[in-house]
């Protein structure tokens, strides 16, 4: 538990939190990213919002640098691992109908059985593949 | 201002990432992995989001309409059904490899990373396949 640091996730998650709830009360939408990004990328309905909404995404650590100076994370390696993650993380997340964001934050927050029981299942079979691999 | 809206929406959830540490797999799977030293921040970066959300869906939608659009566009699936089930697994294998799910991959584009890139294009792949070919039981 030497890593714990409640302050940033609760600081954090609740900004993750105003940022669907803007999209909910702004354009009336669900924050999934999956399902926003690959609408974005393989069908031709309303483009333009969704892109503004990625390259906020792409645009927010650049944001967080600025103000936080010693901002920095880890990235995985390039290697056929990474990408057969990659992999099973979009299958799952189309057959699903969404990811953490879609279901674990929007679904829950408005109390949809079929997210919860999506959530349940990605976090179980995370915890497996984690526990089990590391 | 539709535009704007859902951009400052994905900066919002992206910079929410960042600070979190959601962003670096590293932590993600200080979560997922109960077999090491226990991190249970991400628990917390769930809990803070919900809270939020819940709290604001129950006090916007019962608006006539948001406020830059026509209407609400929820989902209206309502079964819990195999496709939602296997695809979930699916994702959580994935999830728990790496530490990645499809937010943190696409915000930490920016840093570069070939490996970042390759996992974000790796998951495009999945989407795309996923489309082409559906799980049986699947009602769309």
């Amino acid at each position: 538990m030497e890593n714990f640091t409640p302050v940033s996730a609760l600081l954090g998650g609740a900004l993750i939190g105003l940022g669907t709830l803007l999209l909910l009360v702004g354009l009336g939408r669900i924050a999934g990213i999956s399902g926003i990004t690959s609408t974005l990328l393989f069908q031709k309905e309303d483009k333009l919002w969704r892109l503004a909404f990625v390259l906020g995404l792409v645009a927010g650590p650049l944001l967080t640098t600025l103000f936080y100076k010693d901002f920095s994370y880890s990235t995985p390696e390039l290697s056929p691992f990474t990408l057969a993650a990659g992999l099973l993380v979009g299958l799952g997340t189309a057959w699903g109908s969404g990811c953490t964001s879609g279901h674990g934050v929007c679904g829950i927050g408005r109390f949809s059985p079929r997210s919860l029981a999506a959530t349940l299942v990605f976090m179980l079979f995370g915890v497996l593949a984690a526990s089990l691999l590391f | 201002m539709k535009l704007l809206v859902a951009f400052i929406a994905g900066l919002l959830m992206s910079v929410g990432m960042a600070i979190s540490k959601m962003i670096d797999p590293q932590k993600v799977l200080a979560f997922l992995d109960l077999s090491g030293s226990w991190d249970p921040s991400l628990a917390l970066v769930m809990a803070g989001a919900l809270a939020v959300y819940s709290v604001g869906y129950r006090l916007f939608i019962h608006k006539p309409a948001p406020l830059f659009d026509k209407q609400f566009y929820l989902p209206t699936a309502r079964y819990i059904d195999k496709p939602l089930l296997i695809g979930a697994a699916v994702f959580g294998l994935g999830w728990g490899m790496v530490g990645y799910c499809p937010g943190p991959a696409i915000s930490a584009l920016s840093s570069g990373s070939s490996g970042t890139l390759g996992f974000v294009l790796a998951m495009t792949a999945g989407w795309f396949i996923a489309r082409k070919i559906k799980l049986p039981f699947s009602q769309a």
